[in-house]
Formats: C-alpha cells, structure tokens, sequence
C-alpha cells in the first residue's frame, strides 16, 4: 500500500493493467448478458421480468460495495494519512451514486409489474434511498468546501459516519418483514436461487466488480492530473 | 468534570440570554403544527392519525434548523481555538455542547411536543409513549446535529448542507420513534422493542458524535 502512495508509481501501475481490465469488463459483459438474456429461464411466476434481476441485483451490490470501499479508503487515509487514499474515496463517490440510481430505477421498473407499484417505502427501499442521499451528501462536501486538504478532512468523516448506514441495507430484509424478496445469493446454508439463474448473476456481478474497477482508476488519475493542473495554475499565479 | 460542566452551563446562559434559542425553536415548532392542519384540511380523524409522524417531523426539523447554533459563534470569536488548548479533550468540549444544546433546544421540544399534539387530535393514550420516545430520541439528534454542524461549521452558505448531510441520520430515529409512539396501535411488545432500538441509537451517537464533532472543528481550526 506505502508503495503505491507515489503518484507516479501509481499511474505506472494503473495505465499498465487499464487495458487488461477493459478487456475482462467486456468479456464478462457478454457472457453474463448471454447468460443473462438467452440462457437463463424465465421464471415461473415473473416470467420474462425476473431478467431485470441481472441488471438490478448486481448494481445493488456494487452501489454498497463501492460505499464500503469509499469509507475504507477515508479509513485509511484518516489513519495513515496515504496520499491516494482521498483521491480514491472522492471519485468512488459518484460511481457509486450512479450504480445506487441504477438500482433504484431498475428496482421501480421492476416492482411495477410484480408489486404494482413504482415505489414502496419498505425498509430495503428506504435505506437504499437513504444511501443515495449519503451519496450525494458526500460529494455536496466536496464541491462545498473549496480548501482541498480541508474538504478531504472533513469529506473522510462524513464517509465514515454514513457507513452505518451499509449493514442497515444488507440486513434490511432479514430485520423487517419487507415486500422486497430476502436475501438468496449471500447467506447462511448457501444460496436459494437456481443454478440456470446463479451463473449468470454472478457473472454479472463480476463484470459490475471489473466495471467498478476500470472506472475507478480512470477517475484516479483523472483526479491525480486535476490535482497536477491546479498545482501548475498556482506556481504560474506565484511566478507573476 | 467540573469544567465540563461550567461549559454547559455557559452555553445554558448564552442560549438564554441571547434570546432565539428554545423560544424561536418552539415558535417554529408551533408555526409547523399550526400550518399543517391548515394544508390537510381539518378532518378530525385524518389528524388523530398522522399527528405523531406530524409531530416527529416537526420536531426534526426545528432540532435540524437550531443545528447551526451549536459551534458557529464560538468558531466565529474564537472561543473554540481557546478551548482546543484548555485541560478538557475537545471530545468532551463537543460533547458539553450537544448537551448544553439538547437542554436548551430539543429538550423543551420534545416535552412541549406531546401537548401540542392536542392541536392535531392526538390519541390521549399515546402522548405518554411519544413523550417518553421523543425524550429519548431528541438525544440523538442533538447528538447527530452536533456532527451536521461541526463538519459545516466555516461554510458560509452551511445551513442547507447541514440538512442534506443530517437527515439521512436521522431517518433510524424517526422510524423507531415512529413505531415506540404508537403503542396503543401497534401492541406493547412492538413499542417496548422499538423503544430499546432507540435507546441503542442514542447510545452509538454518544460515541460517535464527540469524535467526529471534535476531528472536524479541528480540521477547521488548524
């Protein structure tokens, strides 16, 4: 981790394996939604729609998972003071919040036909929006406060205190009785769902995962020459 | 400990010499009960209704708008810098001031809230439990506001980050005090269990609250 605190090593590191992780993101966009699209049943009750699942459930992993790594990037950055670390959980944020939307519209779609609502306010759906509003609150941080080593401080607590929030959505569906359907994949005794749909949801979830990945250190470095074209414009301002 | 104390009672004083504390909270307070049943319509049975959820809303949002009061005029005269050098740790400096602010704000909110529930049709039998459970709750969001306010603290235009950032929080409070409120309606056992899951929160914003309080007014004050 110290190792990659050098900018420079970093972006070594990143344009290195860039290529590669685009290249996996497509594959196992393409065998997911193969899998997805044409192999995969359709369910005996919800029939065609139980497809909108792998769009929806891996978006909602990933919108928890990508919150999970912006308050461990603000843990590490607020305990070994890591350079990149800041960077990182700034440019999770929107990423996030964006997977968190897409989970949310799909989710709406979704419940129309099978609930007949567009929306219900049940734990897992709250706490959902609730993330989102963590989301945004977040980068409201960032674009408030203009002294960059301030707004990281601050943005670091921020990211920490929201993190409560992330066990609330995992359990929501265990801890209420809920309209939304309780936990298959991820749970004690193994998952529920049926193998013909497993496949292809993991896949996806993997290809979310690479998705996330790819995106991420994309927007690293776009932060890293950010950082180097603001540093630049103030050595010009002292040089007058 | 001493110290501590003399904090809130001096935050106490402030609050109620300057005027504007509890008093205009609680005019806000009464304002919102009051316009509400004026945009509902004056159905008897419709209030009885929402009035708990009316009155926690209220309360919410009276406890969110006093939030910046709690660290902006210390910040602004530099009273905070003194006290990050004196012998008490500025968690406990943060902590005094969410007292000292629960006391003079939400306190007085959360009492008076029940009786205005009178205005709304509330059921008599469950002013008890939603004064117990806003007592209880109104804790906690002194407690989350303090951390609203700190982060915000040396923004000018803070008051309406505060509500983004504050709000979220508060949306676990709201629920269980939503459901330890109604007692009567929704069986003793239910109320007693949401109850306790407030008495938790309370308790993991009293932890929370003066660590993350104090390392962003520090942040602020280097």
């Amino acid at each position: 981790m110290q190792y990659l605190a050098n900018p420079t090593r970093f972006l070594k590191l990143a344009n290195a394996v860039l290529p590669y992780i685009w290249v996996i993101t497509i594959g196992l966009f393409a065998v997911g939604l193969y899998g997805a699209l044409f192999t995969a049943p359709p369910d005996y009750q919800q029939g065609e729609t139980v497809r909108i699942m792998f769009v929806h459930v891996p978006a909602a992993w990933m919108a928890l998972f990508v919150y999970s790594t912006m308050a461990l990037a603000s843990a590490i950055a607020l305990i070994f003071r890591h350079p990149l670390a800041d960077a990182a959980a700034k440019v999770a944020a929107p990423i996030g919040a964006v997977f968190c939307f897409l989970s949310l519209a799909t989710g709406s779609l979704w419940g129309k036909p099978m609930w007949g609502a567009w929306w219900v306010w049940d734990a897992r759906l709250t706490s959902m929006f609730v993330l989102m509003l963590l989301y945004l609150g977040y980068m409201a941080i960032w674009a408030a406060i203009d002294e960059p080593h301030r707004a990281a401080m601050i943005a670091r607590i921020v990211a920490l205190v929201g993190f409560i929030n992330v066990p609330i959505v995992k359990f929501s569906v265990d801890w209420w009785n809920s309209l939304h359907q309780p936990a298959s994949v991820f749970r004690m005794g193994g998952p529920t769902i049926d193998k013909s749909m497993l496949w292809p949801l993991l896949v996806m979830g993997l290809a979310y995962t690479f998705l996330f990945v790819a995106l991420h250190l994309v927007s690293i470095r776009a932060e890293i020459a950010a950082r180097k074209i603001r540093q630049i414009h103030i050595s010009e301002i002292g040089d007058r | 400990m001493k110290l501590i104390l003399a904090l809130i009672r001096r935050d106490l004083v402030l609050s109620y010499r300057q005027g504007g504390g509890a008093g205009s909270a609680l005019g806000f307070f009464l304002a919102v009960v009051v316009l509400l049943p004026i945009g509902i319509g004056p159905d008897q049975q419709l209030l009885a209704r929402i009035a708990p959820g009316a009155l926690w809303i209220s309360l919410l949002l009276s406890v969110l708008l006093s939030a910046d009061r709690i660290y902006q005029q210390d910040y602004e005269d530099g009273s905070l810098d003194i006290m990050t050098m004196g012998p008490v740790p500025f968690e406990m400096v943060a902590l005094a001031k969410s007292v000292a602010h629960w006391l003079s704000t939400s306190l007085p909110l959360a009492i008076a809230a029940p009786l205005l529930g009178f205005l709304l049709n509330l059921d008599p039998a469950t002013i008890l439990p939603l004064g117990i459970a806003m007592m209880l709750g109104s804790i906690a969001l002194s407690l989350l506001a303090s951390i609203g306010a700190a982060v915000t603290v040396g923004l000018r235009r803070g008051g309406l980050l505060v509500s983004i950032l504050v709000l979220p929080l508060y949306v676990p409070v709201l629920i269980f005090g939503l459901s330890a409120s109604q007692g009567p309606a929704s069986g003793p056992e239910i109320a007693t269990a949401a109850l306790l899951i407030l008495t938790a929160i309370t308790l993991v914003s009293l932890v929370v609250s003066p660590l993350a309080s104090a390392a962003a007014l520090r942040s602020y004050l280097k």
